[in-house]
């Protein structure tokens, strides 16, 4: 029996177009947006002017606080300017926007193929060497992955979790990582044991990826430690407290830091990008990106330089379709619907959707007749029809009381609702406002 | 843009269920039993269930339309549920006009009172039936015996049920295999034993419902009157008589379910079901009715808010 997690789940059509797909690199566009806020946390503060030369590599925007993250130059050329842009978020917020000439990079980085196993670097130097390189966690959630890799003073992580489960549907880029670059990723992995001084790994992959499991399994028995865990196909699985229950069978408490459980989990991209940054001093500046849905003529993955605009990996997927009603950022359990295919390309970048109108379209939502399956399928043990409706009725105080901020916005209450009832927009919305009064009465 | 996007929070797919597909579900799951009742009670059930069927629908239709005036919502199928389901507890030969006078209590004063579906708390059904148990005391006990298809709807031979003639200290009951295949008196659909419990495992393939409210009211009631049984087995009839007997095993299966008034977690529905198989054996073996799981539910209906509040869902972290 392969493992899952214990509480709630769904099973969604796993559409995994893209699957098999080389990864294939995107041209250099003739210019990229570069925001400064791609990350959890406080923005980077720009560092260069209008008119400055930048090279592929070049340090751009500062780290902005302890939770925050470098950002550097994807591409060589001028800086254009520093402006207010319209990114993912759907707000206008800073980026450096840069017009390529060429392709320079900085001569630091080894751009050289060979795997670079061997690393003498004490824990301190690794942490340092990720916090200058910009990495971020990039399965989706961009925390700065140096605050993840120092825990609070109390926590000690027993062993580092490599989530590799990729359970949003329709979503490649990290299977396809791990097919290509199998040797990079576990060295990757090493160095994040030795960075948080544990001797154990497991990478969690759902069955849904068996030639990726099969590979990882037989090439990890030269990585001393890292062990390969298929998991049973269950969404949400990447969600960080799942993935713990499924790997070690251990709840973390409510309310409290994953690593509370003992375990650090790094999203498996994190893990490549972590290689290249230690491994051959390789910043964060450019990413797998899915580009998928059913009425894409060639869903592909692609390695995309940072700042790229988003409609450029469309049209090198085969265009936007005729009957094009959603571009969603990500995939579609979790991902921002884009307002416009203009904005770029960012660090937290798994995929670009797109949805036909058809599939677009909610259906009209009826009574609820309490029929307790988005109860059966929240992860959380949570009662998604009792928030959302004291959410519409502003009775934030039952909402606090039946642990709405524990609420992982995951969507599984709305996709399995009979009665189309939008649940999840009422319980973020409550979520949000019980968040802030409990900031309130806290200060 | 000459073509705007749709922007809308996610999840931006959804699984397809609907309440329509739930509510077809529960009725695919009682058509063996229904065809069970049609070979042994003949033309009766069939116009017992149509017209109860037909009442429902309509007088669902005219006060949604008329007033309430909004725009009714027929086609979700659970209108049409309450109606079989309401049918089901009635007996085969009862006339037509007490029967709309059940469909009117079932549909009008059970469901639409309170806001229609989703809103009411007691099972629009078992409100119907307790209304004409009440009112038409006779004709709601005066159940035909089972026959062979086609028999007619009026000149069917009367006699007992079950549990009515333990009440009158009878002592010569159908056999087990007559009990189990369905071949004694009863409410239409509540006599084939294994129809029913074919019907409980296609909601549970199906992912309907969940297993915890019938199975824990039959382990109630095996256990609660095997102990009675146990402790005087002559005057009370073996576990198994009263698990195959009257409207239990309906009862457990179709109208304890109702989502609507049912608790939502798994603990709710299990001391839920317990309190229905309680109730039914007490009101079985100690009160004036023969027949308790109608009364049991609408009880337990009542608590089910109570229930809600008390039993959470088991929470992720949390003590």
């Amino acid at each position: 029996m392969l493992r899952t997690f214990r509480i709630g789940g769904v099973h969604p059509p796993e559409n995994k177009l893209s699957a098999g797909k080389p990864i294939t690199p995107l041209a250099i566009p003739a210019q990229v947006i570069i925001p400064l806020s791609q990350h959890i946390g406080a923005p980077a503060q720009a560092v260069v002017k209008k008119g400055d030369m930048v090279k592929v590599g070049t340090l751009i925007g500062k780290s902005g606080g302890f939770v925050s993250a470098n950002i550097h130059s994807s591409v060589s050329g001028k800086v254009n300017k520093i402006d207010n842009v319209l990114d993912a978020s759907g707000y206008k917020r800073p980026a450096v926007i840069i017009d390529v000439t060429g392709d320079e990079w900085e001569e630091s980085i080894d751009r050289s193929e060979t795997l670079e196993k061997n690393c003498t670097l004490e824990p301190k130097e690794i942490i340092d060497k990720i916090t200058a390189c910009g990495i971020v966690g990039l399965g989706g959630a961009t925390f700065p992955t140096q605050v993840k890799l120092t825990p609070p003073p109390g926590n000690k992580a027993d062993l580092v979790i490599i989530n590799a489960v990729e359970c949003e549907p329709y979503l490649t880029s990290d299977h396809s990582l791990m097919l290509e670059k199998p040797e990079e990723i576990l060295v990757g992995v090493t160095l994040l044991m030795k960075a948080v001084n544990v001797s154990k790994a497991v990478i969690g992959i759902e069955n849904n990826k068996k030639d990726a499991i099969a590979l990882l399994t037989r090439l990890s028995a030269g990585y001393p430690g890292i062990e390969v865990m298929p998991l049973k196909v269950q969404y949400p699985q990447g969600g960080e407290k799942q993935l713990i229950d499924a790997v070690i069978r251990k709840q973390v408490k409510s309310g409290a830091l994953p690593i509370s459980a003992g375990a650090l989990v790094q999203n498996v991209g994190t893990a490549y990008a972590v290689y290249e940054a230690v491994q051959k001093n390789k910043p964060l500046v450019e990413r797998v990106v899915t580009v998928t849905g059913k009425g894409v003529s060639n869903p592909s993955n692609f390695l995309v330089r940072i700042g790229t605009p988003i409609n450029l990996l469309i049209d090198a997927a085969g265009g936007i379709p005729e009957d094009t009603g959603k571009i969603i950022g990500g995939g579609p359990m979790m991902g921002k619907a884009l307002i416009t295919p203009e904005v770029p390309v960012t660090k937290g970048s798994s995929g670009v959707l797109i949805l036909s109108k058809e599939e677009s379209a909610r259906k009209p939502a009826s009574n609820c007749i309490r029929c307790a399956k988005c109860v059966s399928a929240c992860p959380m043990g949570l009662n998604p029809a009792l928030l959302a409706r004291s959410s519409s009725f502003s009775n934030w105080e039952i909402a606090e009381k039946n642990y709405i901020t524990d609420c992982i916005e995951c969507g599984s209450c709305s996709f399995t609702c009979p009665a189309h009832r939008p649940l999840l927009d009422f319980i973020r919305l409550g979520k949000g406002k019980v968040m802030g009064i409990i900031r309130a009465r806290k200060s | 843009m000459e073509n705007k996007l749709i922007v809308s929070p996610s999840p931006h797919i959804h699984g397809g269920d609907t309440i329509g597909k739930n509510m077809y579900g529960v009725l695919i799951a009682l058509v063996p039993a229904f065809l069970v009742s049609l070979y042994y009670f003949g033309l009766g059930a069939l116009i017992v269930t149509l017209t109860s069927v037909s009442a429902c629908v309509l007088f669902e239709y005219l006060i949604q339309k008329f007033l309430m005036k909004e725009e009714p919502t027929l086609c979700d199928g659970s209108a049409i549920l309450t109606g079989v389901l309401l049918a089901f507890n009635l007996p085969s030969n009862l006339p037509v006009w007490i029967i709309l006078i059940g469909a009117l209590a079932a549909i009008g004063i059970g469901k639409m009172s309170f806001g229609g579906l989703g809103n009411n708390i007691f099972n629009p059904a078992l409100v119907g039936r307790v209304f004409l148990l009440i009112s038409f005391p006779a004709q709601m006990t005066t159940w035909p015996v089972p026959g062979h298809f086609p028999m007619t709807y009026t000149d069917a031979q009367t006699g007992a049920t079950v549990l009515s003639a333990l009440q009158e200290g009878v002592t010569d009951l159908p056999s087990f295999m007559d009990m189990l295949i369905g071949h004694m008196g009863g409410s239409l659909g509540e006599v084939g034993a294994i129809a029913l419990i074919l019907g409980f495992l296609f909601m549970l393939a199906r992912k309907i419902i969940t297993w915890h409210i019938p199975v824990t009211i039959l382990v109630t009631v095996a256990v609660f009157s095997g102990i009675m049984h146990a402790i005087d087995p002559v005057r009370y009839v073996s576990p198994l008589v009263q698990l195959l007997s009257g409207g239990l095993l309906l009862g457990a299966i179709f109208m304890a379910t109702d989502y609507v008034t049912s608790p939502m977690s798994k603990k709710g529905m299990v001391v839920y079901s317990v309190g229905i198989g309680l109730l039914t054996v007490i009101i079985r073996l100690f009160g004036s009715y023969p027949e308790g799981m109608s009364f049991a539910i609408l009880i337990m209906n009542a608590f089910t808010p109570l229930i809600n509040s008390y039993m959470k869902p088991k929470h992720f972290g949390g003590k």
